[in-house]
């Protein structure tokens, strides 16, 4: 039920907008600029981008810990720009978990049913219920010291849900974990808050995080949203170049529209070729572009390679064996770093170094993007 | 619920392997091996920190533990009237009213050597805190005990000129061979000797009492003996060349009229060189030698049995005496007695102190709290400031700091004139809030300020904003965020600040001796006193013990009731 209320969110009145937000901390920059983002109830949405690009901020903003210089943020359509935070009723869990060193575990989760004054029976079943609900019904007595990160962070996850909230923030909360403990967690997580159809705002840096849990990203960039779509459209079309080198690995390369029609647009690269590529945001020749080819749609082998597909000739500098897949780096156009994925099958060819090769790709696959600058 | 395994009496391999314990990769016990490893590694970080604890051990507790021993010690008693203490032991204090004739005539003894080796002032001194006017008795005394001597001197003259000569004296008393020497009689009185003066060192003394003229004359060989190794270690002169102490006439005397004396002398005189002694012992020498005459005519209050009283209380080398007075009491002859009303301070003192201290203390948190919140919480650059200001104090001499709030507080000081001038308070009714306990509460708790908020500040300073902020988004407002979240782990700072504040407080002194006035004083006040003032250093010495007491007692409550671990200084 809630992953389809979430697919069909557009159109209904959403849960959490922010409307023309802006903040600076100093009256000097602005460190989120103009904010427009809409999200739906029951929505997992994650922000991402680089560091200090404002994600925090805009979660402070919401919790209700910084105040917004400019815009309007509601809440179920009300404004809660002067809402303390502690009557938001926004769960949220810190990237260091931020549980209260000299309480036991319980009485961390009691806390926020105490503050509301819920009878104590009613707090104890819940408190119980909660910790069930993470699999650490047995560690109530403990302190937070005394627990591993892993089960630090499911108490803290359990004490932002222990309230029952609409809305849950979660400022980077796996940064402190081992990789394999990460995935875990982040399938937990998304199953837990999916099953309970609660709205989650979730912050990070770790893109691969972002694609599998999330309903969708925005991407985050010197204060503005670059983009924000589903995983796979994020991925696939990336509106910018900020966003096609942010989300996993792109080769560009640089050069100059020759002429737009038919959909698609004629780069001429640095060194002389022409290629077909489609136009995202390019409108006119003459202007300068980047171009960019995922390193999977790039085929060097003439059996598989598309009747369509443009050709170039490159110099193998480099092969770098990963297991599952192949690295191949080449020298094309003038770009020494451009890459070449391929899947470790039996037929796959190794390619030495040295080796000149003909790579192409189709039209479809290389996305005529601004410069980046 | 299922048994553990290792529980079950079907696996009792697994049981014994488990009371064994587990063994090393060499077979030896585990727990031994560790136990090694650790002893070890011990060993060596005592290494490392051997010089710094010999330099405390020395510089440090040494002379604490000094100080401390001084607080029972009342050997100076025993040092400087060995005798009549020793004979004092027989008399009941009271039965009958004055000791019997032995007691003053040792007494007569010792304290002609005390006052020859300027010993019996520091005795009278010492009396003297226990009884007012001993101080008096025992320097009056001094001056005329060699009266009754230099008569009897006079009459040994009289009989035979030889006895102006040192040579008859050393001829009389020195052992004639080796075995008519007496040398445990000899040792007694080095050590008595020793005892007064401290130790003699290894000095070649040409002087061995004779074991049979010590039969005749025992008395005065005794005090021979003590005269001649007190001239000859101690003045550094040939004693057959010295004429002894006008006490060895006295001790002849007196032995010559003692039953035993004739036959004994004879016995003597069998043996040796003519001598004057044996016209002397021919003489019939009727010298009245009434000890307890001679004392109390030479003093009235040697005839007072509360003197007599005082110093058989405090004869023992070790004595509760200086603890008692500490706490008001007294030691008597029927145990520890409260003091007398007007010499009951030291208690209200006490409590005084401890009660001050805690209002200091109290005051302390309440002013510093805020003070550290903010520095913990503010911008970097404002909070530095603010711990500038903090430190400030630190740069002014404590007695500018001290003497600055004289002239802030007294009758005509700056806080008084504002607010006559403010027409709050009428002239001629100015507040008193110098040389009073208010003075003292005041400066101090300005002095101490900064041992409170530095420790409250570094244990603040790593609490996380976000547990707030957790509190906070949680639900809680702003006031029950503060008081659940933050308050509490606040804690161990407030400990911290507490005990160094508390601890300074209970034992200053400056601050309150400038600003206390009377009744603003602490307990280390009246320990300085006695130190510098009344010299009475073994009572300072039990006021200290029982200060530094107070403070473990203390210490030990807090960590009952808090927990030590609970304390933090960053
Ligand atoms: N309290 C503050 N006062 C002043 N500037 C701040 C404050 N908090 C953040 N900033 C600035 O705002 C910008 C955005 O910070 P923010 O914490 O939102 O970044 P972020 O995207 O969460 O980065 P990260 O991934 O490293 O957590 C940064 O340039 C940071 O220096
Ligand atoms: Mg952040």
């Amino acid at each position: 039920m809630a992953t389809d209320e979430r697919r069909s969110a557009e159109g209904k009145e959403p849960f959490v907008r922010f409307d023309r937000v802006q903040k600076s901390y100093d009256g000097e920059t602005l460190v989120v600029k103009d904010l427009n983002l809409d999200i739906s109830k029951g929505e997992f949405l994650t922000m991402l981008g680089p560091s200090g690009s404002g994600k925090t901020t805009c979660l402070m903003m919401l919790a209700g810990f910084e105040t917004a210089t400019h815009g309007d943020i509601l809440l179920d359509g009300i404004s809660i720009n002067h809402i303390p935070p502690h009557r938001r009723g926004i769960g949220m869990v810190f990237q260091n978990y931020a549980l209260f060193p000299h309480m036991t575990v319980a009485e961390n989760l009691s806390f926020p049913l105490e503050v509301r004054k819920i009878a104590k029976s009613e707090r104890e079943s819940k408190v119980k219920k909660a910790l069930d609900m993470v699999e650490m019904g047995d560690f109530g007595g403990r302190r937070p010291a005394q627990l591993s990160g892993g089960q630090q962070q499911r108490i803290a996850l359990a004490r932002a849900l222990v309230f029952e909230p609409q809305l849950v923030l979660m400022d980077e909360p796996l940064g402190a974990l081992d990789k394999q403990l990460r995935e875990k967690m982040q399938f937990e997580i998304t199953d837990l808050t999916h099953r309970l159809g609660i709205t989650v705002v979730y912050v990070t840096h770790d893109q691969t995080e972002a694609l599998t849990m999330s309903d969708r990203v925005a991407v985050f960039d010197d204060g503005r949203i670059q983009q924000v779509a589903k995983p796979d459209t994020l991925y696939e079309e990336p509106d910018n170049s900020f966003v096609a080198q942010f989300i996993g690995e792109n080769n560009t390369l640089d050069g100059v529209v020759h002429s737009i029609g038919d959909g698609y647009a004629l780069v001429k690269l640095e060194n002389g070729e022409m290629i077909d590529c489609k136009p995202i945001n390019v409108s006119r020749p003459g202007e300068r572009t980047r171009v960019s080819i995922r390193p999977e749609r790039v085929e060097f082998n003439k059996d598989r390679l598309h009747p369509d597909a443009h050709t170039l000739e490159a110099e193998v500098l480099e092969f770098i064996y990963m297991g599952d897949i192949f690295r191949t780096r080449v020298r094309v156009a003038g770009n020494e770093s451009f890459i070449i994925k391929t899947r470790n099958a039996p037929d796959q060819a190794r390619l030495e170094p040295g080796r000149i090769i003909e790579i192409g790709w189709l039209p479809d696959d290389c996305r005529a993007l601004d410069t980046g600058t | 619920m299922r048994t553990p395994v290792f529980f079950d009496d079907r696996y009792p391999m697994i049981a014994t392997a488990k009371h064994n314990g587990i063994l090393a990769a060499d077979g030896t016990p585990l727990k031994r091996s560790l136990a090694r490893a650790l002893r070890r590694e011990k060993l060596r970080a005592l290494i490392l920190v051997m010089p710094l604890l010999i330099f405390v051990l020395l510089t440090f507790i040494t002379p604490i533990a000094n100080m401390l021993l001084r607080s029972i010690d009342n050997t100076i008693v025993g040092d400087t009237i060995l005798y009549t203490v020793s004979d004092l032991n027989d008399w009941n204090g009271s039965d009958p009213p004055l000791p019997p004739e032995n007691v003053f005539r040792s007494l007569y003894f010792d304290l002609f050597i005390a006052v020859e080796t300027k010993r019996h002032t520091r005795l009278g001194s010492r009396l003297n805190y226990e009884q007012t006017g001993i101080s008096s008795l025992f320097r009056r005394s001094g001056r005329k005990l060699d009266d009754i001597g230099k008569e009897i001197e006079k009459t040994l003259i009289a009989s035979d000129a030889r006895w102006t000569d040192g040579q008859t004296w050393f001829d009389l008393f020195a052992a004639r061979n080796e075995g008519d020497a007496d040398p445990e009689l000899f040792d007694r009185q080095f050590l008595r000797i020793q005892r007064l003066q401290g130790e003699l060192g290894n000095i070649d003394i040409d002087f061995m009492p004779s074991k049979s003229i010590a039969k005749a004359l025992p008395l005065a060989t005794r005090e021979y003996t003590a005269w001649a190794i007190h001239t000859a270690s101690i003045e550094g002169e040939d004693i057959a060349q010295t004429r002894p102490w006008e006490s060895i006439p006295v001790a002849l005397i007196y032995d010559m009229q003692q039953p035993d004396f004739a036959i004994e002398i004879k016995n003597w005189l069998s043996q040796s060189s003519p001598h004057p002694i044996e016209k002397l012992s021919t003489e019939s020498i009727d010298y009245p030698l009434d000890f307890t005459d001679i004392l109390r005519k030479i003093h009235k209050d040697w005839g007072d049995i509360e003197v007599w009283q005082t110093i058989k209380v405090h004869s023992n080398d070790y004595t509760s005496g200086y603890f008692l007075n500490a706490v008001d009491m007294r030691k008597s002859l029927d145990g520890p007695t409260i003091q007398p009303e007007n010499k009951r301070i030291l208690i209200t003192l006490f409590i005084r102190t401890v009660q001050m201290s805690l209002i200091i203390t109290l005051a302390c948190i309440l002013l510093g709290y805020p003070v550290a919140w903010l520095m913990a919480n503010l911008p970097m650059r404002t909070a530095n400031l603010l711990i500038i200001l903090v430190l400030l104090p630190f740069w002014t001499s404590l007695l500018v700091r001290t003497s600055a709030w004289k002239v802030m507080l007294q009758q005509q000081g700056v806080i008084n004139e504002t607010l006559v001038w403010l027409g709050v308070v009428a002239t001629d009714n100015r507040l008193e809030i110098i040389n009073n306990q208010i003075g003292t509460i005041v400066a101090m708790t300005h002095i101490l300020l900064p041992f409170m908020i530095l420790p409250m500040y570094s244990v603040m300073q790593t609490i996380s904003p976000s547990y707030v902020r957790a509190a906070k988004s949680l639900g809680a407002n702003d006031w029950t965020a503060f008081l659940r979240v933050y308050f509490p782990q606040s804690i161990p700072g407030i400990g911290a600040g507490s005990i160094l504040v508390f601890i300074l407080s209970i034992g200053y002194y400056i601050t309150p001796e400038i600003v206390g006035g009377t009744d603003g004083v602490f307990i280390s006040n009246r320990i300085a006193y006695h130190i510098s003032r009344s010299l009475n250093w073994g009572l300072a010495a039990a006021l200290g013990t029982i200060l530094l007491m107070v403070v473990l007692v203390l210490y030990w409550t807090y960590d009952r009731i808090v927990g030590i671990d609970n304390v933090k200084l960053g």
